[in-house]
């Protein structure tokens, strides 16, 4: 779907992404691993012409991204877009906000309700709190009504920043396996944004571990564990603490 | 919501379209002026009435602030005629001319397409004041018997110590020898000269006070002041359009002597009764013209007040949104030319009030129409500000967001940023219209009428009743204009915004 080459990213003096050449597989779920500031969140931006590469260039499709006007709306109409948080428009309310541009593409109103009803039941969100504004629903409900949004005009990539970043651990847990379910029910291609390696391996049949603004490996976690391209792979991989329970307590 | 705030919009023009010009009657148009103080707006009511005589539909504008904006209005056709004196005319308005005398005078009026009329008889200049007993019992009537009395305590307004005609130059003219003198206040000069503090004064041969405080002008046989000749300045023009209602008003000439002038200022100024009914009299008892004097009722005062200011706001305001909003809009988009139209309209706030409206007078004549400029001017900075401070203050993540939908910049604007703005916008609208009251009562000065007009005559009658009748309105009005705008932003301000945290 997507493939980068010799993209660069500097803000100021820093690089953000050192040159790196990748490529985003159709139809799966690649995600952007690594730890705070390591470029991956700058790469997913790259995906939508929210910023733009310095150097190199990034192919959709095979074409080179639009950099500006009509082309460049018409391809983030094919690209849904959720960040931490949710990013929902606080003067509208949960249906305003996941049929915005259906609205403004002028959509006939029974196109949206039926489109509406569909993403309700894909993100098994209540139909009665649409009707509330953002700052009257929970943070896990806020994320459910992003998907919606970035989802309302059956996009065929979904970018996903953190989704679940804010949230608390039961929330979080809840729609880790619904995200799951549902990457699964719209095989459509998905890279997501995350520092959690738990996460990442639930959610994502690829993983690319980044560090400082570089690539260090690209696979599936089975492949990093047993074939680290580097030190850094092993000792991001052992970070994750085992819980500290005895023996016993995990057999019953 | 856009309907919610055009409908406050429209209620303040209504104020603007309910200001249609009063006519009364028919007759050819004749537009008089005066000054903001009491022996003009006198002159100007004498004129008026006569006018009104002659079958002239006369509209007089009274108490414009100051000589340039009643010189620049005759020049430029907006007033017909306005009392004027041959020392302000010389001295002032042709002081780089350096006018040898009245004939010369003529001449450069008529150069300017305007007329002076013959001397309506009195000389209002500075003169020295005494006390009339304090006078007679040392036999001083001409200031070279001060030369006599080195013993007399002086006491002078701050302006005529420094004036180079003042002090200095009437000493070294009458080689006056006292030595006790001290400047003051004007109005304590009088309450001085009563106590005995001091002997002599400086005075304009006309102040009411001469009659109230039995004063006796002593004569200035050097004739070291330059003459202040009372005259009617008209232009040429209207009075050969309307020679008979220009002869009528000439009748004034030679009518009025300095004691007759002093009386009248007494009566308007020390009695409080109105200029036109003083005028009336006058004109009734000494040229037999009987002029009927219309009193306006106190609430009719108010209501026509109201709408003049209203209007005043109401277009300027409404002016100023809709300039300041886009204008805020691109500052915020190109921050280099946000900085230029920030400049631009923080210069135009520090412009005082007053400089603003006479600077405007060339430009737009006087009335509303120079008032509504500046303060359309004035409420520009609060709300480019505000619009600009609204939009900058998006958190990235929305703006982002917006623009990650696929929204093209002119629905993100409209649908998204302008919404999240808003109530930042508002409250520089807000801001702009409570200070635009305010402000707006300085519009008196160039004769826009509304509640500036009954504070200019009360503090020139220093009666703070009439203060009170301008100001206590326009504070009402502030107050209410303020509220209306919390009534507008629940209705503007989408209800999200206005949510805090879960219910």
């Amino acid at each position: 779907m997507y493939e980068l080459e010799d993209v660069s990213k500097r803000f100021g003096s820093t690089w953000a992404l050192h040159p790196l050449s990748l490529t985003l597989p159709s139809g799966r779920t690649t995600v952007l691993l690594g730890p705070s500031g390591c470029g991956k969140s700058t790469l997913l931006r790259l995906l939508n012409g929210l910023s733009r590469p310095d150097t190199g260039r990034v192919l959709f499709e095979g074409q080179p991204l639009p950099a500006e006007g009509d082309p460049l709306l018409a391809l983030r109409r094919r690209v849904g877009y959720a960040l931490q948080g949710g990013g929902l428009f606080p003067h509208l309310t949960g249906t305003h906000n996941v049929t915005l541009m259906a609205q403004h593409l002028r959509w006939p109103a029974a196109r949206t309700r039926e489109r509406l009803d569909v993403l309700l039941e894909l993100t098994r969100f209540p139909a009665e709190a649409l009707e509330r504004y953002p700052a009257q629903l929970s943070g896990g409900q806020r994320q459910r009504v992003a998907l919606m949004r970035a989802l309302m005009l059956d996009p065929d990539v979904l970018l996903l920043d953190e989704p679940l970043g804010a949230l608390d651990p039961l929330v979080r847990h809840e729609l880790q396996a619904d995200l799951r379910g549902i990457f699964a029910r719209l095989r459509k291609t998905v890279v997501l944004v995350t520092h959690d390696l738990a996460e990442a391996a639930f959610l994502g049949d690829d993983l690319v571990l980044m560090r400082e603004g570089r690539v260090v490996q690209q696979g599936a976690l089975r492949e990093l564990e047993a074939r680290p391209a580097d030190p850094f792979v092993t000792r991001f991989i052992q970070a994750q603490r085992p819980l500290p329970l005895s023996g016993d307590e995990v057999a019953s | 919501m856009r309907a919610a705030l055009c409908g406050v919009l429209g209620l303040l023009l209504l104020g603007a379209c309910t200001e249609a010009s009063v006519t009364e009657g028919g007759g050819p148009p004749v537009r008089v002026g005066s000054k903001k103080f009491t022996e003009s707006v006198l002159l100007g009511e004498m004129v008026t009435q006569l006018a009104r005589g002659a079958g002239a539909n006369a509209v007089h504008r009274r108490e414009l602030g100051g000589t340039t904006v009643l010189w620049e209005a005759l020049r430029r056709g907006e007033l017909d005629i306005y009392p004027e004196y041959t020392g302000t005319l010389r001295q002032e308005l042709f002081s780089r001319r350096h006018l040898a005398d009245d004939a010369a005078l003529a001449k450069a009026l008529a150069e300017e397409g305007l007329r002076m009329s013959r001397p309506l008889g009195f000389n209002n200049t500075y003169a020295l004041g005494m006390k009339e007993a304090e006078a007679e019992k040392s036999g001083i009537r001409r200031i070279s018997d001060l030369r006599q009395h080195p013993e007399l305590k002086l006491g002078f307004s701050n302006e005529f110590m420094d004036r180079a005609d003042g002090w200095p130059a009437l000493r070294a003219r009458y080689q006056l020898p006292q030595r006790d003198v001290r400047g003051l206040d004007h109005d304590l000069a009088y309450r001085g000269m009563d106590s005995g503090a001091i002997d002599v004064t400086d005075l304009y041969s006309t102040d009411a006070e001469i009659a109230a405080y039995t004063l006796r002008v002593l004569e200035d046989d050097l004739h070291h002041f330059p003459a202040y000749d009372a005259v009617l300045v008209y232009r040429a023009d209207w009075a050969e359009r309307e020679p008979r209602v220009a002869d009528a008003v000439l009748r004034l000439e030679g009518h009025l002597s300095e004691q007759d002038m002093v009386a009248l200022n007494a009566r308007a100024r020390l009695e409080r009764v109105p200029e036109s009914r003083v005028s009336a009299d006058f004109l009734a008892s000494r040229l037999g013209v009987a002029a009927k004097v219309r009193d306006e009722g106190a609430v009719s005062r108010v209501w026509r007040r109201t709408r003049e200011h209203l209007s005043l706001v109401g277009v300027s305001l409404a002016a100023a949104i809709a300039l300041a909003v886009p204008l805020g809009v691109l500052a915020s988009r190109r921050p280099r030319l946000g900085q230029g139209v920030l400049g631009f309209t923080s210069i135009v706030q520090t412009v005082p009030s007053l400089a603003l409206l006479v600077f405007m007078i060339p430009l737009l004549g006087i009335g509303s129409r120079p008032a509504i400029a500046a303060l359309f001017l004035y409420s520009l900075l609060p709300i480019v500000r505000n619009t600009t401070a609204g939009l900058s203050g998006i958190p990235g993540e929305l703006r982002e967001s917006a623009e990650a939908l696929g929204l093209p910049p002119r629905a993100r604007l409209w649908r998204i940023e302008l919404p999240l703005a808003a109530p930042s916008i508002l409250a520089g609208i807000q801001t702009a219209a409570v200070i635009n009251v305010g402000t707006a009562t300085l519009g008196a000065l160039v004769g826009a009428g509304g509640y500036g007009q009954p504070i200019l005559t009360g503090i020139r009658l220093d009666d703070v009743g009439l203060i009170l009748e301008g100001a206590v309105p326009a504070a009402v009005l502030a107050l209410l204009v303020s509220g209306l705008f919390e009534l507008v932003e629940r209705g503007v301000v989408p209800r999200g915004l206005r949510l805090r945290g879960d219910p």
